[in-house]
């Protein structure tokens, strides 16, 4: 279309000759070239993917499903599951405790937090879960009591570091440390006129944090944490280097005998797309429960009307 | 006005607030009685608002002390020196004033009546069903009686500084303090508050009061207040203060903000 066309066409929509009956023409949305260009790319990617997963016999779909529900891997899984849940709960728990001594006013408190944040951010994962394995190394056996002075009881450290709890331990002070910033970074958020309110109330910091204060926490923090969460469990898959049997390492030990990789590895993934969408699950409940005074409610509150600007002054007005 | 023989409900001695160089409160006295309006007023940055976040422990104070009904506020005399009262003793204490803050400070997970109710139940352990009665009051008290199941966000601001009034009210506070309660509110909102607050001061509430409303002091107030520079520099009845001041300050203050 040449320009002088085209200019023609513009100039013959935009200029008004009947007021009234362009004004009575009906709006619709205007259908942009993008959003074709947008389906025939979709097209196109399903036709890639139906080819990549459909049309492609490497997969050996019947291999993935022979071992999908078969009696070692559920295990495995199990143990994948109560690792993540242990590891949360625990780290959860140090990640409040460590954000709480952060923000203290006692500066002992606080440098310890730092100091506890600082080695856990710069240890990788995998170098905690040996180095709490093989606690017993440096360690043999475990003091309760004062540093060469006396103590009241010994335990020898193999005893209390199984594959089990060393996994559990070394995640959960992994999550610890990085859940702590998330809980910091979100009382920070928090409005101080939040605290002012709670503070001049006269409600004690413990029960303003219960009520009003950590709801409020909650849904700020949410996303982040269940990112931290969705990492731990997916990290569950390091403490295959000691050696215990979770999901990927039970995989890893199959495909090692029958050499049928990728099936295997498909299988641990499908776990893990499952337990991700449960998580995430999780994740749009506790938003969508905390959210509330947040987003607009479709549903007018049922005793009042629909709040006007003016609102009304009964009984108030001189 | 004063009446010389009941003894002042809040006394200020000599009160000073610094921030670093910075005297934000500056040797500041005064005496509130029972059932009188104070008004603050004064150019932003003399202090009002710090002279009355001092007063319930939101600022702590670096000289002279605060007395209400007879007790010191914030402190305790221990071996000839003052130390910081324990944190349930100010908690206590600080169950003797109502706050209403320039912004509202509602808790936003909340609707009306749980901002309202709130407080009572965790603080006085008020049974659920009382505490909704109270709220249900002092919520018609300030006109949102049909606003009760809304939340913050579903409410003008005018409506939720009258909820935030509600909160303090609904704790029963012997003082009510506000924090420049209008400020953070359109035009068009601002009398529907100070109308609640004027209701509140023929009922006889004890009230101090941080302003930039000159004609709701002059209406209302039993006494103005005029800061500059972290001290008091005018201080008697309304029409006094406001159209005949004699500091230098002060003249200028009222000029500039259209009071002749």
């Amino acid at each position: 279309m040449s320009q002088l066309r085209r200019r023609q066409r513009e100039s013959e929509s935009t200029t008004v000759k009947d007021a009234e009956y362009t004004a009575s023409l009906p709006i619709r949305s205007r259908v942009g070239i993008g959003q074709w260009v947008t389906y025939v790319l979709g097209a196109y990617l399903i036709l890639v993917l139906v080819q990549f997963f459909v049309f492609n016999e490497n997969w050996k779909w019947e291999t993935i499903f022979s071992y999908l529900f078969s009696k070692v891997i559920i295990e495995g899984l199990l143990n994948t599951i109560s690792l993540t849940v242990l590891t949360t709960v625990f780290g959860l728990v140090i990640g409040v405790f460590t954000a709480w001594c952060r923000l203290s006013p006692y500066i002992v408190l606080r440098t310890a937090a730092v100091l506890y944040i600082w080695v856990m951010r710069a240890m990788p994962p995998l170098v905690m879960l040996l180095v709490v394995f093989f606690f017993g190394a440096l360690v043999p056996t475990l003091n309760l009591g004062i540093p060469f002075v006396f103590s009241i009881a010994e335990v020898p450290t193999n005893q209390v570091i199984s594959r089990f709890s060393a996994a559990v331990i070394g995640l959960a002070i992994y999550l610890g440390a990085y859940s702590a910033e998330i809980f910091r970074g979100g009382v920070l958020s928090l409005p101080s006129g939040q605290f002012e309110a709670c503070r001049s109330l006269g409600i004690t910091p413990v029960r303003a944090y219960q009520k009003i204060l950590g709801p409020q926490l909650i849904r700020v923090i949410t996303p982040s944490l269940a990112n931290e969460v969705i990492t731990i469990f997916k990290n569950t898959s390091l403490v295959s280097v000691i050696g215990y049997a979770e999901l990927l390492t039970t995989v890893q030990t199959i495909y090692a005998r029958n050499f049928e990789t990728i099936p295997l590895l498909m299988v641990a993934v499908i776990w893990y797309l499952v337990l991700t969408s449960i998580a995430m699950f999780g994740q749009s409940r506790l938003e969508k429960r905390f959210g509330r005074g947040f987003a607009r409610r479709k549903v007018a509150p049922k005793t009042g009307e629909i709040p006007t600007a003016s609102g009304s002054l009964t009984g108030a007005e001189k | 006005m004063t009446t010389e023989e009941t003894a002042p409900l809040l006394q200020l001695v000599q009160v000073s607030k610094h921030f670093g160089d910075l005297r934000a409160v500056d040797d500041v006295s005064l005496e509130i009685n029972q059932g009188t309006v104070t008004c603050i007023v004064g150019p932003s940055g003399s202090g009002k608002s710090t002279l009355l976040r001092t007063v319930n422990m939101l600022e702590s104070i670096d000289g002279g002390a605060i007395f209400f009904d007879g007790e010191m506020i914030g402190h305790q005399v221990r071996d000839g020196h003052r130390i910081p009262v324990s944190a349930s003793v100010a908690r206590r204490q600080t169950l003797n004033f109502g706050m209403v803050f320039q912004h509202f400070n509602l808790f936003p997970n909340y609707t009306a009546l749980e901002n309202v109710t709130i407080a009572p139940m965790l603080v006085k352990g008020v049974k659920r069903k009382v505490a909704e009665e109270t709220g249900a009051r002092v919520l018609a008290q300030v006109g949102l009686g049909d606003r009760r199941d809304h939340y913050p966000n579903e409410l003008s601001g005018g409506q939720q500084q009258r909820v935030a009034i509600a909160r303090a009210l609904a704790m029963e506070p012997k003082l009510l303090l506000f924090d420049e309660p209008t400020s953070a509110l359109d035009p068009e909102l601002v009398n529907e508050v100070l109308a609640v607050m004027r209701g509140l001061a023929e009922e006889g509430a004890t009230m101090l009061i941080v302003t930039h409303e000159m004609r709701f002091a002059e209406d209302v107030a039993d006494e103005v207040i005029m800061m500059d520079a972290g001290r008091i520099i005018e201080r008697g009845a309304p029409r006094d203060v406001i159209h005949n001041p004699t500091a230098a300050r002060a003249q200028k203050f009222f000029a500039s903000v259209g009071i002749s």
